[in-house]
């Protein structure tokens, strides 16, 4: 099938005209085949020129200059907030507040938070698919709180096991967890475990960076009580991203960072601090970032993002397809196999291929893959993987991709020889 | 990089030569490429005279960082540890034969690097007795 017949068109527009980094070329003269979004998106021109805007038109600082440009700069800023608001359904925009990455936002309720509420012999549930990022704050927390970590299992597809959630849930004060996998791209049935988690007495921190980008997210309908994510796997600039928490909580946790913008009126004995969101935005924020960051959402919101997840559903049908005809050479496939149950995320390997070399191969094809532990050490060891191969899916990728994906695999067997 | 995956190397790979463990190695020494998650495990055993009389690696890892320790190991053989610890970089380099990229450059090196702490290990081991 031809490019544009399969590609993700909002009129008689070409996705793939708006990104200037798909019309490069590699050293050897290939053309881009950009297949690892899930580790980061590549940019549109609207979201570039935002950037480029801010510092050339109306640099300066926001909430503090009374001249034309500052507040246009604040107004900026403040309205990217409100945009984040409407794509999350979030109840106000005090609700979001600017990070630098989901990292971060996990560690500002993990202190905050988890600083406040978490006491000896409490129980932090996180599953066993978590990134590193949903890991590692709350290992720390546990040790600073004297709480104890348990772990939602999943099955050897990388699907969650919900028997157990309720003995698993006893004592718990907080439940984290991934939205959708970024290993193996399982979407996780996130409404169920909020409403179980909440009937048990515990909150929820749901890890949205491989979700909000591919699929439409409501944190009300979820019931979620945070919501991360990070700007640059969703069109938007590295070194932005957002915790989305409800009013109730967050205006109960005491400050993160402290310093500037985040108070209210200091003495030089003590301080009171701001309203939100600002009392979780010490110091300067990355101003060019957020506002470029609400382009990208309006990006998103042009194409709908019902339509950006059924285009990655149909190439992802499309993908396991023709990956199929490789499985008898050796391709092996983790995760659910399902377009319905995944999100545009393929994991693999190839017969007795390690997943660098299949990397290696592939970039001489200008064929950009990730290789390796994904940030999911713990998951990897618990589904027996040294390494994966992984493919990762966005609005601008299309058939023909995927057919280059086959292609280079194909140039994989042959150049190891496989039968 | 393509050229890289010639027969002899598909071979090291597949093959590895002086894979395994010793019954009661003289010196050990492990490490692994964070990037990846490639592991690696050298194990010599030492003569009266200083030199490595027989010498085993384990671990996983890709094409490039196995092939490059099977090949290493088989000149290690009989050399002392001094010997061992001068190793540069272009031991590995001659042995593949052509460019390695700097992505995979650990990936190559992973191999000299455990043997040489081996070495270093082993030599602080003469001293200590
Ligand atoms: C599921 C998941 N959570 C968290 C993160 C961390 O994102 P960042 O590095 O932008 O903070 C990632 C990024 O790889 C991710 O995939």
């Amino acid at each position: 099938m031809s490019r544009t017949a399969s590609a993700l068109v909002a009129g008689e527009r070409d996705v793939r005209a708006d990104f200037p980094i798909l019309g490069e070329r590699t050293s050897r003269g290939k053309r881009l085949v950009y297949l690892d979004s899930a580790a980061t998106s590549q940019k549109p021109t609207v979201v570039i020129d935002a950037i480029e805007r801010y510092y050339r038109e109306y640099n300066a600082n926001i909430h503090r200059g009374v001249y034309e440009i500052a507040a246009r700069a604040t107004d900026a800023f403040e309205e990217a907030r409100a945009k984040v608001a409407r794509f999350l359904n979030a109840a106000e925009s005090a609700e979001i507040i600017w990070t630098r990455n989901a990292t971060e936002a996990i560690n500002l309720v993990a202190w905050s938070w988890g600083g406040a509420n978490l006491h000896e012999g409490d129980v932090i549930l996180v599953s066993e698919l978590e990134h590193h990022s949903n890991l590692v704050p709350w290992q720390l927390l546990a040790e600073r709180s004297g709480s104890r970590l348990r772990f939602i299992p999943v099955n050897d597809r990388g699907e969650l096991q919900l028997d157990t959630l309720d003995a698993l849930l006893e004592g718990c004060k907080l439940v984290a967890i991934a939205h959708v996998s970024n290993t193996l791209g399982t979407i996780l049935p996130i409404a169920e475990v909020v409403a179980r988690a909440h009937a048990a007495g515990a909150i929820v921190l749901v890890d949205g960076a491989q979700a909000a980008p591919h699929m439409p997210v409501d944190v009300r309908a979820l019931d979620a009580d945070f919501y991360v994510l990070s700007a640059h796997k969703m069109l938007g600039p590295t070194g932005i991203g957002v915790l989305y928490g409800k009013r109730a909580l967050l205006d109960a946790m005491p400050p993160f960072l402290s310093g500037g913008d985040m108070i209210r009126s200091v003495s030089y004995e003590r301080s009171t601090f701001n309203e939100l969101p600002w009392k979780f935005e010490a110091g300067t924020s990355n101003i060019a970032d957020a506002i470029a960051f609400g382009s990208a959402i309006d990006y998103l919101e042009g194409y709908g993002m019902e339509n950006i997840r059924a285009h990655e559903r149909a190439l992802l049908a499309y993908a396991f397809e023709g990956l199929g005809a490789l499985e008898e050479r050796g391709l092996a496939i983790y995760g659910p196999h399902d377009p319905e149950r995944s999100s545009g995320v393929i994991s693999m390997n190839f017969a007795d291929i390690h997943a660098h070399d299949l990397a290696s191969i592939l970039d001489t094809e200008g064929i950009c893959i990730r290789a390796g532990h994904h940030c999911t050490m713990p998951l990897m060891g618990r589904l027996d993987l040294a390494a994966t191969a992984r493919a990762s899916f966005y609005l601008y990728n299309d058939r023909s991709d995927v057919d280059a994906l086959i292609t280079g695999l194909e140039k994989a067997a042959a150049i190891f020889r496989l039968s | 990089m393509d050229d890289f995956y010639r027969d002899f190397i598909l071979d090291h790979y597949r093959n590895p030569r002086n894979f395994g463990h010793l019954p009661e190695p003289d010196a050990v020494a492990e490490d692994r490429n964070p990037l990846c998650g490639d592991e690696m495990r050298v194990e010599i055993a030492v003569d009266e005279s200083g030199n490595v009389s027989d010498i085993r690696f384990s671990g996983k890892g890709c094409a490039i960082s196995q092939a490059s320790a099977s090949m290493l190991l088989e000149q290690a053989r009989g050399k002392s540890l001094e010997h061992l610890l001068a190793l540069g970089k272009e031991s590995v380099l001659e042995n593949v034969g052509i460019d390695i990229s700097p992505t995979r450059m650990k990936c190559a090196m992973l191999g000299l690097s455990v043997l040489k702490s081996a070495a270093l290990a082993g030599l602080a081991k003469a001293e200590s007795e």
